[in-house]
């Protein structure tokens, strides 16, 4: 079978495998298909901060030297991208921040070191909101990103960029990370794969730290299987993330074996929230029948205290990220705003480098942690962390794994939620329980509702991602969603009114 | 609960942040009613419950003392908006006139 060129830039990773180790198709072909992909649709799109063409170009003849000599590891000639919240030593890293602005590391994220020594090719940084913080990519620093599907839309966030970067074909596969739904979300959105592996699976090292007792890295794909294959590379214990588990990494691919019989999956009544639209409810109850009808047994679980996390972490988070972002103080590295005395200097710098949700997380992680409200915020928020992850506990005893939404809508418009804060967290309100738990979820794309993806959430017990890869692999062969496609922006038409 | 105009200044203080007179004024807003939402944690009595910082089950993580390489001083300093001689430069810390502001 022959590969048109125009197919090269919608291909899933496992079938561009066999390509490239059958010699039907080079990595400097895709790499080019990919950057030219890039010039063409993201003026538009907006996925890249930073494209990576000279590097990826590289990358590229050395991959096809390496596959030609039979030494391809499975991400060799891969086009990926790169959150920009990943430390690379050969580009600029800004977390889409003015405080970074052609901020260069002096090394690489440990995971970006992975799948480098294994031959992945880098497109480029991606964008994302300011440091994470936000659900749209509206709060990127430098420029929004436009939903593949609805270019009015979000793609949803924070990782907007590499998850429409994967939906638009402008990367075939890209690493995220998620504090409370940042994968998993915009993979929804955009209708992708997107998974969040458990707290200490995916070593953290040159991630920039947002809140670190939630943040984990994790891959977004076009399939499940192309899912396993990114996890797979990048999983394991680092001895420089202490947070790191040795616990042995399974082989993820293993486990799809496109069966769930007799596996228990529950749902959880408390998932169904006011304000749920209605395409979202249909498509999610579709998807639990199609599992039941693969012959898995559907069981209602209790998640009580699930309208309580998102409150829990609008604590948490932002009092870590307080800390965490303490050191952008104008000395090591990023913008410096010099005034007559260190304190004014700190301030400045600060106060012109971060942008307004990075400030109003600051201010609230600071309040909440501050003498005399500590133990009415702090505390109680770790308090009620306890009965989250209890209440997952307790499930577990029941079940292998729960099916959820990813979130309650679809992609909304862009501005819709930018003057209500929590209008706009209320986004994450399906993604944040297990980041508070610290378990394992994987959203996958399961139904359209007006014209944009929907995404079914499948949460597992913690270091069981091959459960839920499992469980979301049978349902995407049965059902294929995912197979579809936004246009590429040179083919729509004016009319079309995207 | 709402925050007063001198909390959130406070709290500005505290964080280091220098924030323009209608960023406080939004902040007052956005904030207060942010908390607002956050106090449905009342509803939960949690006296007896343990606090949970984080999820792993790692503790007290240790490595042989073994000296490694490190970055090499001048990658490190690369990025410094000011350095000297090796080292980073800051603005001297003691006799800022301003430090009892901020306490």
């Amino acid at each position: 079978m022959t590969i048109q060129p125009h197919e090269l830039t919608s291909l899933s990773l496992t079938f561009a495998r066999r390509a490239l180790d059958a010699r039907e198709i080079s990595a400097t072909e895709l790499a080019h298909a990919h950057l030219d992909r890039i010039d063409q649709d993201d003026p538009t799109i907006g996925a890249y901060l930073h494209v990576m063409r000279e590097v990826a170009v590289a990358q590229a003849a050395s991959a096809d030297r390496r596959i030609a000599n039979g030494d391809a590891l499975p991400m060799t000639g891969i086009p990926v991208a790169l959150k920009d919240v990943l430390c690379t030593h050969d580009a600029p890293t800004t977390a889409a921040s003015r405080i970074l602005e052609g901020f260069r590391p002096p090394y690489d994220a440990t995971v970006v070191r992975r799948i480098r020594e294994e031959g992945a090719v880098f497109m480029g940084k991606a964008n994302t909101d300011e440091f994470a913080m936000g659900s749209s990519n509206e709060n990127s620093a430098y420029k929004i990103v436009r939903n593949p599907w609805n270019l009015g839309h979000v793609p949803g966030g924070s990782s907007g960029g590499p998850a429409a970067a994967v939906a638009a074909g402008l990367a075939m596969a890209s690493l995220g990370s998620d504090t409370g739904g940042s994968i998993r979300q915009p993979a929804g959105f955009c209708g992708v794969v997107g998974l969040k592996p458990t707290y200490g699976r995916v070593s953290r090292l040159g991630l920039l730290a947002f809140a670190s007792s939630l943040d984990q890295i994790g891959p977004f794909a076009r399939t499940v299987e192309d899912a396993a294959i990114l996890l797979q590379a990048i999983a394991g214990h680092d001895p420089l993330d202490s947070t790191s588990s040795p616990t042995p990494v399974p082989d993820y691919r293993a486990a799809l074996v496109g069966d769930v019989r007799g596996m228990k999956i529950g749902i959880a009544r408390e998932y169904n929230v006011d304000g749920m639209e209605p395409g979202v409810s249909m498509a999610i109850e579709a998807a639990i029948e199609r599992i039941s009808s693969l012959g898995a047994e559907i069981i209602t679980v209790d998640l009580p205290h699930t309208e309580y996390a998102l409150p829990t972490y609008y604590i948490t988070a932002p009092a870590e990220a307080s800390a965490n972002l303490a050191r952008y103080d104008g000395v090591k590295y990023g913008l410096a705003k010099e005034a007559p005395t260190l304190l004014e200097t700190y301030a400045r710098t600060r106060g012109e480098g971060f942008g307004p949700e990075v400030k109003r997380r600051i201010m609230l992680g600071t309040y909440a942690l501050s003498s005399g409200y500590y133990d009415a915020y702090y505390v109680k928020a770790q308090k009620v962390r306890t009965l989250i992850k209890r209440d997952f506990d307790e499930a577990w005893a029941k079940v292998d794994a729960i099916v959820a939404p990813t979130s309650p809508t679809v992609a909304f418009p862009l501005g819709a939620r930018t003057d209500d804060p929590y209008q706009m967290y209320l986004a994450d309100v399906f993604t944040i329980p297990a980041n508070m738990a610290g378990i394992p979820g994987i959203a996958v794309p399961c139904g359209f509702s007006q014209g944009l993806p929907v995404s079914l959430q499948v949460l597992g017990p913690s270091f069981a991602e091959a459960t839920i890869l499992r469980i979301a692999d049978a349902y995407e062969r049965s059902e294929r969603w995912g197979d579809a496609r936004p246009e590429a922006i040179a083919n729509r038409t004016l009319s079309s009114g995207n | 609960m709402r925050l007063s105009r001198d909390e959130v200044e406070h709290v500005a203080a505290l964080a280091r942040l220098g924030l323009s007179d209608d960023e406080s004024t939004k902040l007052q807003d956005q904030l207060s009613s942010i908390l607002e939402h956050i106090a449905l944690l009342d509803r939960l009595e949690t006296t007896t419950i343990p606090p949970t910082a984080q999820v792993n089950t790692l503790s007290n993580v240790m490595r042989d003392d073994i000296v490694t390489g490190s970055l090499p001083v001048a990658a490190v300093l690369a990025n410094a908006p000011r350095q000297t001689e090796g080292f980073f430069e800051v603005h001297a810390v003691l006799g800022s006139s301003d430090e009892s502001d901020i306490k």
